[in-house]
């Protein structure tokens, strides 16, 4: 036989298609999908049918309608939507930007899938999960390590709930030196994910957004104008979503702590930066850490993950309770914490996910650390080289710099010239097995799209990748008209978003589709 | 100095010591201290972390990792009796199955077009709670069932613009330092008293707590206490009347068997979704919902992310997207509602398996089950002598308070005994509740045999000597 020959430049690439119907769809009355373990002759015998002790008015009226479907019609259900999904083990997914999409080890996942981690219930003896709660004290050792801070909390569930725990630090600070009434401003900066903002608007704050200036670079004067008596703290990312490093924030944390405020470091963007550079050295009271972003642990389509709260030491008591203490040659959970700010996750957070986090450290060790951050950054300005050889692709913020581990690029040129908008591409990317994310708020950047490609893919990869992006902005200027009606090998194609926006049109459940939609 | 950094890691393919050196050239670079320009000289860390020394195969950190965890003792070997916010129940292989998948497990912040699983997924999770709640908006899982309580809240003070929150008085203590945190400054909270014989809401109490201020009555269905709770439609017509909004906390593995809230007048329903086929994970499995009508004033107010249904340009193809986005901090950071990020959704969609696989009749089979197994543990608790069974005069679901002050131990005690005898005896009570004195908060699920029960029973009555 000839050799078959491989020389396609992109990859030819159909996603699974089930057309699978909802779930609903598949009722069929008196299929069963599990048996309940039911209650045992004896005790029946005792207790009667256990519904006769329930006043008639709280039991339950109304027929529930949900699907009886036979076992193994459900697996195929949700194993052909699980295919009809790319998570990040399949593809290169260097496309969502800000969220460090590395790769999350399967090792790490089994060990946290033990009967020894998921048989736990949060309310047992200390002295019976010694072994977990040793991996949270290690994880807030690891973690001091890695920032410079002197005591960690991993209570939040998520980097959004760990800056909301910040901003509740500072009002608790400042409550506690009597100045939470007149300190009511939050300083960031427009590319700070925008948690750090509403969170800090959760907790009571306002909110004053400085730009960048005229470099790119958080605007140092604007900070010093938006500084007062009023400042209760600062809380920003830096690398910024842009790739940004803001390269004066020591002098911005001591502006602030000279007006009297705390500073408070978002460092979702901190995998380029472990043994690179800390929190501390920098002036920041206070940081956060997303254990399912820099720790390696898998983003499950959105959590649970981890958010791992670190303060300077004078500030420990006011991190949530409990922390958990080494005393006496045992691991203690201490709820002794008068200045706390309370919880803001049930129990002690996702002990899973820190399992995992600590998994990948002890599996890299702080030579380790180094050398994903090294890579991390290597591969970012690697990507940048070639994505940059894209005619119609900028980086507005990073031109004259060296990009940190990520970038958001502007592909407006291209839209100038073509009329083909980012989202088009963002739609035709799924054509050949990729995503590639545009950006959350600020729309400042015009047709934005961020890359971050962490340590976790090869220089091949990372080439397809680009590769890929390159022949998606080639057909834009020969064949846009396939950009535009994109997708075509994916599993559905172009949706009417609309509806989605209209109260009269929405459906958020099928019961609700049933409801507001006519058969034909 | 040898070089810095791990190479050859299997983590990170371009560790390779030949490859890097190709992309620095590329790049014009000599060595990879070339890279972090941009990072000043005065920031840059010159120490050394104090980590271990890595674990150098994946074999070693196994045995390392089972040999820290096999220091647990878990409610595999015991019998734990423990809920209060966390319970015991059956997880089937298939909820397991599903969630580790890798697709699932790794997807994060796809495109319909790419993640159109994922979409369908959430939407028919949200679809099946809807059901055994009775309500036509569901969300995508906040982060635990306190953060669907304290979402609720604010939702409930954004509608009404009014401060103050009416807690019912035996809110767990745990749930109501998460919703205190989340909802100050902006709003109060303002526990109501509990009736000492029923264990439920107070009537009088809420009645002169009422005012122009309340933004929400909150109450649970069971309460923290395993209570039913009978005085809804009560409870909601009065907080109705006083122009605030009924929000309630309610058990999903009840609602076989339960009234959902919906029926006795509930404007926002939320809840933990742990119950439906996730581990406990030392509480790390807690997912929050929150359900409504499909009125725009309510929908309007969700901070989360809401999927929707939508047609395609091919017919008969089903679309998935995000329902009014608009609302959300990631389109507007300053006037979305609260914030949105990473929360819980594979625990959402796992719940939804759960409930694809256990239908009306699964549903009903296990209210039943938890009614008669705990029914059956609590009667028999009774007749122990020192023990006196379920202090309040009021039905309950799942759980149960036993008191133990005629038994002249603390639960401390008993449960240091109950421990020894390989059974996690029933949640403390006596600080958070210090008015019942020694109480506890026992958990009885589908997954407690009759032996187990009888076990407890046995034991108890050896530890109180009789």
């Amino acid at each position: 036989m000839l050799r078959i020959k491989r020389d396609h430049k992109v990859r030819r690439f159909h996603q699974a298609k089930w057309d699978e119907p909802v779930i609903f769809e598949l009722h069929n009355s008196g299929e069963r999908g599990v048996q309940v373990p039911l209650t045992e002759a004896g005790i029946v015998a005792s207790v009667g049918d256990g519904l006769s002790t329930i006043p008639a008015s709280m039991r339950r009226k109304a027929e529930l309608r949900l699907p009886e479907v036979a076992q193994a019609r459900v697996l195929r259900h949700y194993l052909r939507l699980s295919q009809e999904t790319l998570g990040a083990d399949l593809n290169i997914e260097i496309g969502q930007g800000t969220c460090t999409m590395k790769y999350s080890p399967k090792i790490n996942e089994a060990l946290a899938r033990s009967p020894q981690m998921t048989e736990l219930h949060p309310a047992q003896d200390p002295d019976t999960v010694q072994g977990i709660l040793e991996v949270m004290y290690k994880m807030d050792l690891f973690l001091r390590e890695i920032s410079g801070m002197d005591r960690f909390s991993l209570q939040s569930g998520s980097g959004s709930q760990a800056a909301m725990a910040m901003a509740a630090i500072v009002r608790a600070y400042h409550q506690s030196k009597g100045e939470d009434l007149t300190r009511d401003e939050i300083i960031t900066t427009i590319y700070s994910h925008p948690s750090d903002a509403a969170a800090a608007i959760v907790k009571g704050y306002k909110i004053i957004t400085i730009y960048p200036d005229a470099e790119g670079y958080p605007d140092l004067q604007a900070l010093k104008q938006a500084i007062s008596s009023r400042t209760a703290g600062l809380i920003v990312a830096n690398p910024e979503d842009t790739g940004v490093f803001n390269k004066r924030i020591a002098e911005f944390t001591r502006l602030v702590h000279e007006a009297g405020g705390l500073c408070c470091y978002d460092q979702a963007n901190a995998n380029a930066l472990l043994g690179i550079t800390r929190a501390k050295e920098a002036g920041f009271d206070m940081c956060f850490f997303n254990l399912h972003k820099t720790f390696s642990t898998p983003h499950g389509c959105g959590g649970p993950g981890g958010g791992a709260v670190g303060v300077l030491e004078e500030l420990a008591g006011f991190l949530p309770v409990p922390l958990v203490e080494f005393v006496g040659g045992r691991y203690i959970l201490n709820y002794d914490l008068p200045d706390s700010i309370g919880k803001v996750r049930m129990y002690y957070g996702v002990p899973p996910v820190m399992l995992k986090a600590y998994s990948w450290i002890m599996s890299l060790g702080a030579e380790g650390l180094y050398e994903a951050a090294k890579v991390s950054v290597l591969n970012n300005n690697y990507l940048y080289s070639k994505i940059m050889q894209i005619k119609g692709a900028d980086a507005p913020y990073v031109r004259d710099k060296q990009p940190i581990e990520q970038i958001r690029y502007s592909f407006e040129a291209l839209k100038q010239e073509t009329g083909v908008e980012v989202e088009d591409i963002q739609n035709r990317m799924p054509d050949f097995g990729l995503h590639m994310w545009t950006s959350h708020h600020p729309y400042l950047v015009p047709s934005p799209v961020t890359l971050e490609p962490t340590e976790s893919y090869s220089k091949t990869e990372l080439e397809e990748y680009c590769a890929t992006l390159g022949h998606v902005v080639q057909e834009a200027r020969e064949n846009p008209d396939i950009v535009k009606t994109a997708p075509h090998n994916s599993v559905c194609h172009k949706i009417d978003y609309s509806v989605l926006d209209r109260p009269e049109d929405w459906c958020i459940t099928w019961r609700s589709y049933l409801k507001k939609t006519k058969p034909e | 100095m040898g070089e810095r950094g791990f190479k050859h890691h299997p983590y990170i393919p371009n560790s390779l010591p030949e490859v890097q050196a190709e992309m620095l050239r590329e790049l014009g670079l000599n060595s990879l201290e070339d890279l972090h320009a941009e990072i000043p000289k005065e920031l840059v860390f010159k120490g050394t972390m104090n980590l271990p020394e890595p674990l150098k195969s994946e074999y070693e950190l196994r045995r390392h990792v089972e040999r820290l965890m096999g220091k647990n003792k878990t409610c595999k070997e015991n019998i734990c009796f423990m809920g209060g916010g966390c319970w015991p129940h059956f997880v089937p292989a298939i909820c397991d199955e599903i969630n580790q998948r890798a697709e699932f497990l790794t997807a994060y912040a796809g495109e319909p077009y790419e993640d159109h699983g994922r979409f369908q997924s959430l939407f028919e999770y949200q679809s099946l709670v809807a059901e055994l709640v009775d309500m036509d908006v569901v969300n995508v899982p906040t982060i635990d069932g306190a953060q669907a309580a304290a979402t609720a809240l604010r939702m409930a003070g954004r509608i009404t613009g009014r401060g103050e929150l009416l807690l019912a008085g035996t809110i767990s203590p745990e749930k109501l330092l998460v919703i205190k945190n989340y909802c100050g400054p902006d709003l109060t909270c303002r526990k109501l008293d509990y009736d000492k014989r029923t264990g439920q809401v107070d009537m009088p109490s809420l009645q002169t707590a009422l005012s122009g201020e309340t933004a929400a009555v909150y109450f649970e269905n069971p309460n923290y206490l395993g209570i039913i709770e009978e005085q809804g439609q009560q409870i909601a017509d009065l907080a109705h009347a006083a122009g605030a909004v009924c929000v309630v906390g309610v058990d999903p593995s009840s609602l076989g068997v339960l009234e959902p809230p919906s029926g006795y007048g509930a404007d926002i329903v939320c809840g933990e979704l742990q119950p439906l086929g996730i581990h406990m994970n030392y509480g790390g499995g807690l997912a929050g919902f929150i359900a409504t009508r499909d009125e725009e004033r309510f929908v309007m107010e969700y901070p989360s992310r809401l999927f929707g249904i939508a047609p395609t340009i091919v017919p008969g193809e089903y679309g998935f997207g995000d329902v009014a986005y608009e609302r959300t901090s990631f389109h507007d950071r300053i006037h979305g509602k609260e914030y949105v990020g990473t929360q819980s959704a594979l625990w959402g969609i796992t719940a939804g398996v759960y409930l694809a696989l256990m239908g009306p009749r699964g549903m009903f089979e296990l209210g039943q089950t938890i009614l008669q197994k705990s029914q059956y543990a609590a009667r028999q608790l009774s007749k122990i002598k020192g023990v006196k069974g379920v202090p309040f005069d009021s039905s309950f679901f799942k759980e149960f308070v036993l008191d133990f002050n005629s038994s002249g131990l603390t639960v401390a005690d008993i449960n240091k005994a109950l421990q020894a005898r390989g059974i996690f005896g029933g949640i403390d009570l006596s600080a958070a509740f210090p008015e019942l004195g020694q109480c506890a908060l026992y958990c009885v699920t589908e997954i407690h045999t009759k032996e187990d029960i009888d076990t407890l029973v046995e034991e108890l009555a050896d530890i109180l000597g009789y």
